[in-house]
């Protein structure tokens, strides 16, 4: 059991960094809170399995220092690191049992064989893998496997934090939720650090307390999954998390006003005179920007598409593209239409990071 | 259910494969077993001789079967000897060899030289180079007082061809053993660091199993190579001193074409020749039994 803390982490894997371009993982200051669920969610290349290996000691980090609570673990080895990591592929010794698989790292403690027993079945009953503790762990699922991975991570019982890297990948659809239950559920029994890294948002949101969106090396908002959809710090979190992403159309603003393509757009709060030669963007999601038969910006439809619980509107303003949604009392649509921005919702960023405005 | 057309056409694709192998296998087999049936007295004449030489040749107490004994007992001790070092060996060279960078493609075509290196060759070289008095190795050897003679010390003469052996196919497992150790993906040795596995059990536990399929390949063909040996032999050691290094092949040869003997000769390659297939199939089919077990 730990917190951890990333004290200004970075890590470039050609050696000596000369720019910004170089690293793999810019400088990241961060806690990980001792019985929290945390979620690394990213494009690929992005950095977060970097991330990850240098909590886990699989990769040394090229700046920085690494705290598990108040001591120093940078240039310790992985296997004095406590840490637990599942693999994107499920890594299982396969001459050996299940059994044999759940005892190995204790094994390798030369821990007295009783207690790696009672450890195994305690670890085996919470994972349901009881029943198959004496089958060869090459014959059995993925999913099963995944679990042996995890187990084998969780019989250490000084485990500090339980790291994941991709671990549903490999898993078929429809055991992915029974698996990530599982892991939910064995979260709150131990009451451990979890970090979960991947690539795919419902996944993030539904696992974590806390998101990390990473892109390019650098973590561009940690939040809750509200805060995440609700207030994105960064262009690329409101485009990255939603389906689909953030509307997103270059604008000029003025107080509380702020003008595309000449429509003006009332916002929620209002905003001081942002430098010129910045790229002033206003950013609104799907949801809050809804067709309407009342006041509203002049938009040409290109499309509807109805997804059964809702319907989204396809369309252009100006030369530029925006999706919106349609509202049950709509029926029929024309070319023409028009569309309401909720000005609570109605976001502006400069050079992509949101510019926080004072209360109209 | 779909009932399978019939295509005459398709002989067409078949024949001509079935021509090749008549030709490169299976006339030649039986050209064998016609003389192994048969003997001469000379001048192209041929009787019936029905199973006498295969019985001769299993008989220990006749003067061919005491003979074939003792070449069988010695082509098995040189196969064994030549895997017992050649497979550890191999998989020790592979565990060495640097896995990226530009030391890589230097290293696996320096290891793999020996191989380039034909039969006669090879030969030839390890002849000059056992010399015990121009040749480097054998010169060394008898300059420090060893009593190192290819040709007059049966203890020379074999430890010689099996060092041959060792040098020129050693390479072979290494190159086996690197390709399967590469496969192995690093999330293995990950967790294995992760699960605090020191070095000797992440060899056990992972490389092993995971090299199990090449090595099962990389024992067969050794096997069939060094129970076939021929070349090294009759080149350095000449067979001997006296009877030696007189491996099946070597004697072989000696009853084929020394002594014209072409009964007995055809008789003792069907021996030796089924004697390579049957160890090589129950050497293949208790590994992939047990291979196949582990999965239940």
């Amino acid at each position: 059991m730990a917190r951890i803390t990333l004290d200004g982490i970075a890590h470039a894997y050609a050696g000596k960094p000369r720019s910004d371009k170089d690293y793999a993982l810019k400088p990241l200051r961060h806690v990980w809170e001792q019985g929290q669920a945390y979620a690394l969610l990213g494009p690929s290349g992005c950095g977060k399995t970097t991330l990850l290996n240098i909590i886990s000691g699989l990769v040394i980090p090229s700046e920085g220092r690494l705290l598990f609570d108040e001591k120093d673990v940078t240039h310790l080895p992985t296997e004095q690191r406590n840490i637990a990591q599942v693999f994107q592929f499920p890594v299982i010794y396969d001459t050996m049992t299940v059994a044999q698989n759940l005892a190995f790292p204790l094994k390798n403690r030369r821990l007295a064989q009783p207690l790696i027993d009672s450890r195994v079945a305690e670890i085996a009953e919470m994972l349901g893998l009881t029943a198959d503790l004496n089958r060869r762990a090459r014959g059995l699922t993925a999913d099963a496997k995944q679990k042996i991975s995890l187990g084998r991570g969780l019989v250490r019982a000084d485990v500090s934090a339980v790291l994941f890297d991709e671990p549903l990948t490999v898993i078929d659809p429809a055991l992915k939720w029974e698996l990530r239950s599982k892991l939910k559920a064995v979260h709150r029994a131990l009451n451990l650090l979890m970090i979960y890294v991947t690539h795919d948002q419902i996944e993030a949101l539904t696992f974590a307390d806390k998101v990390v969106v990473m892109n390019d090396g650098r973590a561009v908002q940690i939040g809750t999954p509200a805060e995440l959809f609700e207030r994105p710090e960064h262009t690329f979190v409101g485009y990255f998390i939603g389906s689909p992403g953030m509307n997103l159309l270059p604008a000029q603003v003025n107080g509380s006003r702020a003008f595309v393509e000449g429509s003006e757009i009332q916002l929620g709060a209002s905003y001081p005179v942002l430098p010129s030669g910045q790229r002033i963007q206003i950013g609104v999601r799907p949801d809050y920007a809804t067709l309407t038969s009342g006041p509203g910006v002049a938009v040409r439809v290109r499309r509807i598409a109805d997804l059964g619980r809702k319907r989204l509107a396809y369309l252009s303003l100006g030369q530029h593209q925006l999706v919106a949604s349609v509202p049950p009392d709509i029926t029929s649509i024309g070319d023409e239409a028009r569309v309401a921005f909720d000005p609570k919702h109605t976001l502006v960023y400069a050079d992509d990071v949101r510019v926080p405005g004072a209360a109209a | 259910m779909t009932s399978k057309p019939i295509n005459n056409y398709a002989w067409l694709f078949v024949l001509p494969v079935l021509a090749f192998v008549m030709f490169s296998s299976i006339i030649p087999v039986m050209t064998v077993v016609n003389y192994s049936v048969q003997d001469t007295l000379g001048a192209n004449s041929f009787f019936w001789n029905g199973d006498a030489a295969f019985r001769a040749l299993l008989d220990p107490t006749t003067e061919i079967g005491a003979r074939f004994n003792d070449a069988l007992f010695r082509t098995l001790a040189f196969s064994l000897a030549s895997l017992l070092i050649e497979v550890p060996l191999g998989i020790a060279v592979a565990l060495c060899l640097p896995k990226k960078g530009w030391a890589v493609g230097i290293s696996l075509v320096l290891v793999a030289l020996p191989m380039l290196i034909p039969w006669n060759v090879v030969g030839t070289i390890w002849q000059i180079f056992t010399r015990a008095d121009i040749g480097l190795f054998g010169a060394a050897l008898t300059g420090i007082g060893l009593p190192y003679n290819v040709t007059q010390n049966t203890i020379s003469a074999w430890t010689t061809i099996v060092v041959i052996d060792v040098w020129h196919w050693t390479p072979l497992v290494v190159l086996l053993s690197y390709a399967g150790l590469r496969a192995i993906p690093d999330a293995y040795y990950q967790a294995a660091r992760i699960d605090g596995a020191s070095r000797w059990a992440t060899f056990t536990n992972i490389e092993l199993p995971k090299l199990q399929k090449v090595l099962v390949i990389a024992v067969l063909l050794r096997f069939m190579q060094t129970f076939m040996i021929y070349t090294e032999p009759f080149v350095v050691t000449g067979g001997g001193p006296g009877s030696a290094t007189t491996f099946l092949s070597i004697d072989l040869v000696k009853i084929a074409l020394g002594q014209v003997d072409l009964g007995n000769a055809a008789a003792m390659s069907m021996v030796y020749y089924l004697i390579t297939l049957t160890v090589c199939w129950v050497f293949y089919t208790i590994m992939t039994q047990i291979e196949r077990r582990r999965d239940v």
